[in-house]
């Protein structure tokens, strides 16, 4: 397929984004990456150890920057301020690379964003120079505002983060969608093959998914399903689906019969 | 002098940033640092003498969504 998106200057091949979290080692993260057939692979930054090994095989060693496109977030950041500084120490990090996740993630039990925190320290990186794609609530009105500040990527939820509901929200996700000219990708809250699928036959531009892979039985299978079932659901989209009747309506033809 | 690193005190004799890092071994290694709220260019390690109250974030890459 020569489908692309286009987030900011980043010319994606895939429309499924993949977190690399909750994976039993680096072998399976590379494995389960490699067969979701993603471009765009998220990674946390977090305090080095210093008393680690320094031989220690680093998440970088098994998800080369070269291969993909380092997707660098903020999570556990619970003000502005704190995702600021984790986005800049990500670029040095990652040698001026300025693509960034930014979420801004409340304490409550739901992972909600928070919006407030995340709109101030959206407009601080958009003014620094990132290409911010940001995880947001599915409220149409806070996905406007973003995109006015400058994201390249407005990523609402579909359900709670790492809950697997599949989407709860889809009448919001649409108004988003009607609503936006950025990429709107579908965040949190996969749990299977279908769910994204659903996601992307109401036309969003692309999932971004972590736990609904990493937590399969079998995450390298759960990695090629959901590459199936966003390229299915991105083929129905652009197909165009049937209209729904409220009654049968015979596939044969009623003419011509024996008598 | 005393320095703080990853929110741990830590005794050192004076010396350069690429100096401590060496020590740790974490020179050459995919890490950035932070220092006193300000980001270190890795150019810059050779350069930065760390001082005494310095507070240090040194950051690498991990597995998340």
């Amino acid at each position: 397929m020569t489908d692309t998106i286009q987030v900011g200057s980043y010319t994606l091949k895939s429309r499924l984004l993949v977190g690399t979290g909750k994976y039993r080692d680096l072998d399976e993260t590379g494995r389960a990456i490699g067969a979701s057939g993603a471009d765009v692979v998220t990674m946390a930054v977090r305090r080095t150890n210093l008393g680690q090994n320094p031989n220690e095989p680093n998440l970088l060693d098994v998800i080369s920057p070269d291969r993909y496109t380092l997707l660098p977030n903020t999570a556990g950041c619970h003000t502005a301020d704190d995702a600021v500084r984790t986005c800049r120490l990500a670029r040095e990090l990652l040698d001026g690379h300025n693509l960034v996740k930014l979420e801004v993630i409340s304490k409550s039990r739901t992972l909600y964003p928070d919006v407030v925190e995340t709109l101030s320290a959206a407009r601080t990186l958009v003014d620094d120079g990132f290409e911010v794609m940001v995880y947001t609530s599915d409220d149409p009105l806070i996905a406007l505002e973003l995109e006015a500040i400058g994201c390249v990527a407005v990523m609402p939820l579909g359900a709670p983060i790492g809950s697997g509901l599949g989407l709860q929200n889809p009448y919001n996700i649409r108004e988003i969608l009607d609503n936006l000219k950025v990429p709107v990708i579908v965040d949190a809250g996969v749990g299977t093959a279908s769910d994204a699928t659903v996601a992307m036959e109401l036309g969003c531009e692309g999932v971004l998914m972590n736990t609904a892979i990493a937590e399969a039985k079998d995450p390298v299978k759960m990695a090629r399903a959901m590459r199936l079932a966003i390229e299915s659901g991105r083929l129905a989209y652009e197909a165009g689906r049937m209209p729904r009747k409220r009654y049968a309506d015979a596939s044969s033809p009623e003419t011509g019969l024996i008598e | 002098m005393q320095i703080s690193v990853n929110g741990e005190m830590e005794i050192i004799e004076p010396q350069s940033l690429e100096g401590y890092l060496s020590d740790k071994s974490l020179l050459g290694r995919r890490i950035a640092v932070e220092r006193n709220g300000d980001i270190v260019p890795k150019s810059q390690f050779s350069e930065v003498i760390l001082e005494d109250g310095d507070v240090l974030e040194i950051v690498h890459a991990i597995g998340g969504g």
